[in-house]
């Protein structure tokens, strides 16, 4: 059962594990890291007269946290991107982890075919996904209403999309709903690679059902748990297509929609009239990128590292 | 230059695979407008290339939403097409400063237009012209002539007519009053607001004032337009609050709505979607003002790379685009998008023949925050996107929306400060 | 436990999964039966299949004159594959020296290759065009199979080093005391436990690949080079009234990501009950 870590002892130079690191290291910062932190370095600069560049150095950030449109903006975005990443947290996970954890139930009949059919919506493409939410939901086409008045409760159908309050939420339980297989997958994979001798043991000791999932199955898949919240987490604060799709770039209704995401790429890009400012569009990439960075480290230096893991 | 060598290379396999001689010289088009494509490859293609021995064209368009971002990008990496379909006013304004597109003031066939017109494409002196002013598009309303004849209705000409027409529909209960929604947020900018308001501001005079910072957006010329829609949100079909565009045309093509606000580039596609007869009406005038205005607005112009090794040809291209033989075959082709040029076009289609004769009786004018009081941050027309949603969704009222774009204009933009 | 218990238990187990499934599937399921029907059906009926009266393929004889959606295919799958090869290896590998080595600036090599989670890609755009103009790269497959690779990587390695974490090292040391080098280590005995974690990786790199827009638009936009779904976004924006031929371009779209996914995904649980060696 749980073993003591142990490492390989220690060699001269160990050629190999700069052979193994180097491919990846390579094309990553070739391709990745070079173009993306001189992105980022826009956001020391600004554009000053007649075009060239001016470095200002912190200026920018003085402005997008100091100048109350810019700020106001900004929390915005934030204070959405929280509520979106609670969504996920409370509905995507729980939902993908029971799923999972029915699912792995041995000699389950179907299983394949339910597994590959709740997969099926994350493979679509945000234009699908947006496009027929936005037909189910819509008053015209009525389908949701349809359905709804079909139950007797039609009366409780809304245009909520296009209502402030509830907006965000729609859309967010959209996102849950395409994304659902992924901690499902992850979860479901753990599951399975739990070793029979461990469950045979529960069993023996009279745990069985719902008992052994929370008692034995559970303690388990938490590192799997840890990295499914990390990456619904860095997913929630990078996301901006499905708001994009649906709701435009100025996610509407009056910015209820906006996230982190969709305020960057507004700002980078620009928008119609709205020219884009790579400067400030890399000052708030920075921000984000440091609001991620620290849930990332969180979790690499002060949870990853305290979990305790069986090897099997 | 090695982008250059790709691309001349990509051509040459593209015209091996098609047969053609390789010493032709071909001229990649960028546009937004991915719905003309059969229109420029089947028609303007062919006829450009048929007096034109040696240029060939190729035709490129990508989706609307994502031009402005891919086509900066590939701008600024040199390996954008050599002939570039220009937005109005300032995206183009700043591609010219940057020295990404070539000037064309001494073009062959620029005398073709009149200074409003070359307005969204040259320097704010009016100095240098970098586009060549391709079409406008002109607001409106379309409406179901066999739901206007059976509930006996008259065309409204004035805004209380209007209304009263928008009451007699509701009233008979079998069809939505007016098609138009605003989770996409534009068209109540667009289609409502610079749609109707031009009377209210009194056209390019009331255009220039706000420039000037002689007029201010809580005055009662830019409040009213405000007032105007949130009288139209209890004529909007149920939960108009989030219908779509693509929903509101169809309710209307559908013949499930009586009225469309509109913008003249929906004719053709209506053409092909509505199997009954439409007409057209300008904006209703407010009662006491003589004459008319109409939203006649420049939205398209082309110009040439500057990086293009292909200078002399792509301007070829460009002056051909001038003539009247060009004009009369994109009017035809796409009708709605009117033609600029003051060279001879004649106009088929019934109801964009009905659009452009407003120019007749109505003065023109083009989108009010379209030029220079959009250059700040915040955006002005971008604002006004969600300022006009906002009150048509009754969350804001019209006195809080012009309140609201007033204080985001003087934050940046000196004359109102 | 009775049998009664039991199959209580499995029938309720089956409910809460049909339930799901049909929640998941319904709305692609009405995409592809309103896209066989005419427009006024689409409109007046969208619950139900089409009818004899009903059924009309027109939009998908105005989509499918438009393009060469064989060709579409053909890069699309050239373009997904090799990235989720590159992917897997490098990622695998890379995954195995940050779980399976102590050295110094281990965790910083680690938080350095998770950097690239952190910022979307699309923001050093003009950058990577730069450099593919520079190697004279632009409409070519390989500069897409650069880009996807270095975008898929930071978390294949963030999610395979946590898997690789749970191989036992009782067998790798004894493959050492057997004489065995680092590199067959890896190959034969680290990378075939974590076949579960791959097969989960690989469709979570496929996806983005399969489903991105914007670097096919910037870095590949030649016909001889365009994507499947570069193909179908450009009449997608060409139809936004004509439902018929949106709902059919959408129906063209979703088809071959599916069928993509059945056969990654017959390999998935091939390798996730496989790799569960006990």
């Amino acid at each position: 059962m749980p073993q003591p870590r142990r490492r390989a002892p220690r060699s001269p130079v160990r050629w190999h594990i700069a052979v193994f690191l180097a491919p990846a290291v390579l094309i990553y910062t070739a391709i990745m890291i070079i173009p993306l932190f001189g992105t980022l370095n826009l956001s020391l600069f600004t554009r000053g007269e007649g075009g060239a560049r001016e470095f200002v150095g912190l200026a920018n950030f003085a402005t997008l946290f100091g100048d109350p449109r810019w700020s106001g903006a900004f929390w915005n975005a934030t204070g959405n991107n929280l509520w979106f990443f609670v969504i996920h947290m409370l509905v995507q996970n729980p939902i993908g982890i029971a799923l999972a954890a029915i699912l792995s139930t041995p000699r389950l009949r179907f299983a394949a075919f339910y597994r590959t059919a709740i997969f099926i919506p994350a493979i679509l493409s945000f234009v699908i996904v947006g496009f027929v939410w936005k037909l189910i939901l819509s008053p015209l086409w009525g389908v949701a209403p349809n359905f709804m008045d079909a139950l007797g409760v039609g009366n409780w159908f809304a245009p909520w999309l296009g209502l402030e309050r509830s907006a965000l939420t729609t859309l967010a339980l959209i996102s849950v709903w395409q994304f659902v297989g992924i901690p499902l997958m992850l979860i479901y994979a753990a599951l399975l690679s739990i070793p029979d001798e461990v469950l045979e043991a529960a069993e023996m000791d009279g745990i069985t059902g719902a008992s052994q999932f929370w008692k034995i199955k559970l303690p388990l898949i938490l590192p799997t748990i840890g990295i499914i919240s990390i990456l619904t987490f860095v997913g929630n604060f990078n996301a901006f297509d499905l708001i994009y799709v649906t709701q435009g770039a100025l996610a509407g209704p009056n910015y209820a929609t906006d996230i982190l995401g969709s305020f960057l790429f507004r700002t980078f890009f620009g928008f119609q009239l709205q020219l884009g400012d790579p400067h400030m569009g890399a000052t708030v990439a920075t921000v984000m990128f440091f609001i991620i960075l620290a849930g990332v480290s969180l979790y690499l230096f002060g949870v990853q590292t305290r979990l305790r893991r069986y090897q099997f | 230059m090695t982008t250059r060598k790709t691309l001349i290379l990509s051509t040459a396999i593209a015209l091996c695979a098609t047969g053609t001689v390789a010493q032709d010289v071909t001229l990649t088009i960028e546009s937004w407008r991915n719905d003309d494509i059969s229109i420029w490859r089947n028609q303007i293609i062919p006829a450009f290339e048929a007096a034109h021995e040696g240029i060939k064209l190729d035709f490129q368009p990508m989706a609307p939403a994502q031009y402005n971002s891919a086509l900066n990008s590939k701008l600024d990496a040199g390996t954008a097409g050599d002939i570039i379909t220009c937005r109005a006013f300032d995206a183009s304004l700043q591609l010219f400063e940057r020295g990404q597109l070539s000037d064309l003031t001494g073009l062959d066939g620029m005398e073709n237009f009149s200074d409003v017109a070359k307005s969204a494409w040259s320097t704010d002196d009016g100095s240098q012209t970098f586009c060549v002013p391709l079409a406008s598009v002109i607001h409106g309303f379309i409406y179901n002539t066999e739901i206007f004849e059976e509930l006996g209705l008259e065309v409204p000409t004035t805004e209380d007519e209007f209304f009263a027409v928008l009451d007699a529909i509701d009233a008979d209960g079998g069809y939505i009053p007016m098609a138009m929604g605003i989770n996409d947020q534009w068209e109540a900018a667009t289609m409502g607001y610079a749609n109707i308001g031009v009377n209210f501001w009194g056209g390019e005079a009331g255009r220039a004032a706000l420039i000037a910072g002689e007029s201010s957006l809580t005055d009662d010329a830019w409040v009213e337009p405000f007032r105007q829609l949130a009288r139209w949100a209890p004529y909007l079909g149920r939960g108009f609050e989030s219908q779509s565009y693509p929903d509101s045309q169809n309710l209307f093509t559908l013949g499930r709505a009586a009225i469309y606000p509109a913008g003249s580039w929906e004719i053709a596609g209506f053409r092909e979607q509505a199997d009954f007869e439409m007409g057209a009406f300008p904006p209703p005038v407010p009662a006491g003002t003589d004459g008319c205005f109409i939203s006649d607005h420049t939205d398209m112009g082309i110009g040439l790379n500057a990086a293009s090794a292909n200078q002399e040809e792509g301007r070829a291209f460009l002056s051909w685009l001038t003539g009247s033989e060009a004009s009369s075959l994109l009017a035809n082709a796409i009708p709605g998008f009117f033609p600029l040029s003051s060279a001879e076009v004649t106009l088929e289609d019934p109801l964009a023949q009905e659009f452009i004769g407003w120019r007749e009786q109505c003065e023109s004018t083009i989108r009010p925050f379209h030029q220079i009081v959009s250059r700040g941050t915040p955006n002005l027309s971008n604002e006004s996107w969600t300022a006009a949603a906002n009150v048509m969704r009754g969350t804001w009222t019209p006195e809080e929306a012009g309140e609201a774009l007033q204080s985001g204009l003087s934050s940046w933009y000196a004359p109102h400060q | 436990m009775s049998a009664r218990a039991n199959i209580l238990r499995s029938s309720a187990a089956h409910a809460i999964l049909i339930a799901y499934t049909v929640l998941a599937l319904y709305p692609v399921v009405l995409i592809v039966i309103n896209s066989m029907k005419s427009r006024r059906a689409i409109f007046n009926d969208p619950l139900s299949l089409p009818t004899r009266e009903t059924f009309d393929l027109v939009g998908f004889h105005t989509v499918l004159e438009q393009g060469n959606f064989l060709l579409y295919f053909q890069n699309s799958m050239i373009v997904t594959v090799a990235s989720l090869f590159f992917v897997l290896l490098f990622g695998a590998m890379a995954a195995f020296a940050l779980a399976e080595y102590r050295f110094r600036g281990n965790l910083l090599m680690a938080l350095y290759l998770a950097l690239g989670i952190m910022i979307p890609i699309r923001l050093g755009t003009v950058a990577i065009l730069e450099i593919m103009v520079a190697a004279n790269l632009v409409n070519t497959l390989t500069a897409l199979i650069l880009v996807y690779t270095a975008q898929g990587l930071p978390l294949a390695v963030f999610i395979l080093s946590e898997f690789m974490r749970q191989v036992s090292d009782d067998l790798k040391n004894a493959a050492r005391i057997d004489g065995l080098s680092e590199y067959r280590i890896f190959f034969t005995i680290a990378l075939p436990l974590v076949r579960p974690a791959m097969a989960t990786v690989g469709v979570f790199t496929m996806i983005p690949i399969w489903n991105d827009l914007w670097f096919p638009l910037i870095l590949a936009p030649g016909e001889a080079t365009k994507t499947l779904t570069l193909g179908s976004q450009i009449f997608l924006g060409q139809y936004v009234t004509n439902w018929n031929a949106v709902l059919a371009a959408l129906t063209l779209a979703i088809f071959p990501v599916v069928v993509l996914y059945l056969i990654f995904s017959r390999q998935l649980i091939r390798g996730i009950t496989k790799g569960a060696v006990k």
